[in-house]
């Protein structure tokens, strides 16, 4: 934040911002210069700032009419949907609003993992991101508990006893985190609290994210590091509000196609079952966005092992700015790298897919290979890649040609320039 | 647009992932034209009305229907009866309320805003009654199957000889579309069972039709809405988004940068 030196125009302005700067804080919101060359990829950090937002307004308004406990919340919810106005549009906003909300956050970090935006200057950006993801999971999985359905109630049993699985203490942990013997009342007044509380500490964090950004600036397709204010940039507003603006409706529709057309389609069937702790469902499986770890958790046959992979599986992408050596940032110089990172892509998919199936037979191998090959890129591939690339010679600026007119830009620029 | 094509195909293949794994041990259901799906899809008005038939003469002896209430039956997007037949409906039940002045509890007919009446008192009564099943409660019961509507419908149609491969005991029934095909409920229907007033043929096939009709909109008693809302909302934000890209096309012709 370089740009201290503005002064309101009216005198009441100046005043107000002598003593409180939240109009500079405006202008440089308004006038902080973004690479010109940032593509469709770069507005989702936009888009789940519009996420966060819709969750937290649709879910005080659910937390009017719904009721934590558990003999009254399944009928609550079904209150909701029913006879409370538009609840039934509101409650199908969030709930699918939290699919929305994983699926544009898993492009943004996969973005992110393209163009090396987690590289240096930008690790705090990155690892408050992942800190971000830990809180979204920790919220979607207590959210999914609380319409004290079938899934619900053997999910919430499910992931509290993986923590039985630490040595000694774990038992007593279990027990501590359930308030009681079993997942019941106590559990579930704890998780709603939980659930109300953690979105606000994202809210925090996001903060944080977005100040961290500023320090250092966007990276950029081209992923080198730019003058600012330049020819390389266009201030924020109205260039970049306005295609934030555009892929945000884009975002929408799609939101809104799920919302009004195929609502139950992300969820799970067994949870319009109220919970039963007698009966327990042929398969309990998590919502979709889990699925990956869900399957490196069940790949390993130790259970405590199993949990360590699960949680090393997010936690090495706190390290990752350490485990790329690499020294240039974009993927699109980076001519094996790129090939490794649409393997990755894939390896995510599958481990998302086998995680949704019975872990047996053939689904388990291909849920160890992929869980193996998932480390295997992290810890391996990609700090060797960094000594033994060949990388593309890299342009100096985004709208100067490299010296003596390398081609690669000419194809990279081509290459961004295809999105739209 | 190589990339949007990208997006696209990841998320078709985590919708596609995540659909597919519950339909592993699906068996091919019994297909209609459902008047409530698509775009605009609505309820067909006669058909609800005929699937309360069928609920109340067949279905209610057994399963509940505890988060519906008398006045729905009149509610817009509903069966639509008119008040006046939803109060007639109400009032041929009779409800326990109280307690009275005296601290008695008493039995008076029901009124539009009493919930439905329940077959059992509570579910160890029902248990009993059923040879140790629990008739599931009906309100939500089409999402709450994995095949939805058509799983319902099927099952319906689903009865027949068992296999003599397959040995039931007492009090279980064979169906194909069951889970496991062994069922503690026994084919509810038979052609000709209700009479309908509108003189339709209540065949198995028509009743089951109907009855599945009037549980999906138990289940979903705004759907209609939702589907009048959906289409219009997503016209303006279609609407919208072109205004938005053809504002984004002018600012940015301001300097020489595509977008």
């Amino acid at each position: 934040m370089s740009d201290h030196d503005y002064r309101p125009k009216s005198k009441v302005g100046q005043w107000f911002n002598d003593r409180l700067p939240l109009l500079t804080l405006a202008n440089h919101l308004t006038d902080y210069p973004t690479p010109k060359n940032l593509n469709y990829w770069w507005t989702f950090g936009g888009i789940l700032t519009f996420c966060l937002i819709t969750q937290i307004v649709t879910g005080l308004t659910l937390a009017m009419h719904y009721i934590a406990h558990a003999d009254m919340a399944f009928e609550s919810v079904e209150h909701i949907m029913r006879d409370v106005n538009y609840g039934w549009l509101i409650r199908y906003i969030h709930a699918n609003g939290a699919s929305m909300f994983f699926l544009a956050v898993y492009i943004h970090i996969f973005r992110s993992l393209f163009y090396g935006s987690y590289k240096s200057p930008r690790e705090i950006i990155w690892i408050l991101g992942i800190i971000i993801y830990l809180l979204m999971m920790a919220a979607a999985f207590m959210g999914y508990v609380l319409p004290w359905g079938q899934m619900s109630f053997w999910g919430a049993t499910v992931i509290t006893n993986l923590f039985s699985a630490i040595p000694l203490v774990g038992e007593g942990i279990v027990t501590w985190l359930w308030g009681g013997y079993s997942v019941d009342n106590p559990t579930l007044t704890r998780f709603f609290t939980l659930h109300y509380l953690i979105p606000f500490l994202i809210l925090g964090l996001v903060v944080l994210h977005i100040w961290a950004l500023h320090v250092p600036g966007n990276n950029n397709p081209v992923g080198i590091d730019i003058k600012k204010p330049s020819k390389d940039t266009v201030p924020f507003h109205p260039y970049i509000v306005i295609k934030d603006g555009f892929a945000l409706l884009m975002f929408m529709i799609v939101f809104a196609f799920f919302v009004f057309y195929a609502p139950n389609i992300l969820g799970h069937a067994d949870n319009y079952i109220e919970a039963n702790p007698m009966v327990t469902p042929a398969h309990i499986v998590p919502e979709w966005y889990l699925l990956p770890f869900y399957a490196i958790l069940r790949s390993v046959p130790d259970k405590l092992l199993g949990v360590v992979a699960m949680l090393s599986a997010i936690l090495i992408l706190a390290v990752l700015p350490w485990l790329d050596t690499s020294k240039i940032r974009s993927a699109v110089f980076r001519p094996l790298y790129k090939q490794f990172y649409w393997i990755l892509v894939a390896d995510v998919l599958i481990l998302g897919y086998v995680g949704a199936m019975p872990a047996e037979g053939l689904y388990l191998l291909i849920a160890r290979v992929a869980t193996a090959y998932y480390f295997l890129h992290f810890l391996v591939i990609l700090p060797v890649l960094g000594f033994k690339e060949k990388t593309l010679p890299v342009p100096l600026s985004i709208t100067e040609p490299v010296l003596g007119g390398s081609p690669n830009l000419a194809a990279a620029r081509n290459k961004e320039s295809k999105i739209e | 647009m190589k990339n949007l094509f990208k997006l696209f195909s990841i998320i078709i293949v985590i919708i596609a992932s995540n659909s597919y794994c519950f339909a592993a041990e699906k068996v091919e259901y019994l297909k209609t034209d459902w008047s409530f799906k698509g775009l605009f899809g609505k309820f067909d008005r006669a058909s609800l009305q005929r699937g309360y038939q069928v609920y109340t003469e067949v279905c209610a002896s057994c399963h509940s229907m505890k988060y519906l209430s008398y006045r729905n039956l009149a509610e817009q997007g509903g069966p639509e009866f008119s008040e006046a037949q939803a109060k007639a409906i109400a009032a041929s039940f009779e409800v326990i309320d109280g307690p009275n002045s005296d601290g008695e509890m008493f039995t008076r007919p029901g009124k539009l805003s009493d919930k439905f009446v329940m077959p059992y008192d509570n579910v160890k009564a029902a248990q009993a009654a059923n040879g140790g099943a629990y008739p599931p409660d009906m309100s939500v019961l089409v999402k709450a199957r994995g095949g939805g509507v058509d799983y319902i419908y099927s099952l319906l149609q689903g009865y027949e000889e068992a296999p003599s491969n397959v040995s039931l005991d007492d009090g279980v029934y064979y169906n194909k579309y069951m889970y496991g095909n062994k069922i503690r409920m026994a084919a509810p229907l038979s052609d000709g069972l209700v009479e309908y007033g509108d003189g339709t043929n209540a065949s198995v096939e028509q009743m089951s039709k109907d009855v599945t009709t009037f549980l999906m909109w138990s289940a979903e008693p705004h759907l209609e809405a939702r589907h009048q809302m959906g289409f219009k909302a997503i016209v303006y934000l279609i609407i919208l988004t072109v205004l938005v890209y053809f504002s984004m096309k002018k600012i940015w012709s301001r300097i020489e940068s595509e977008v």
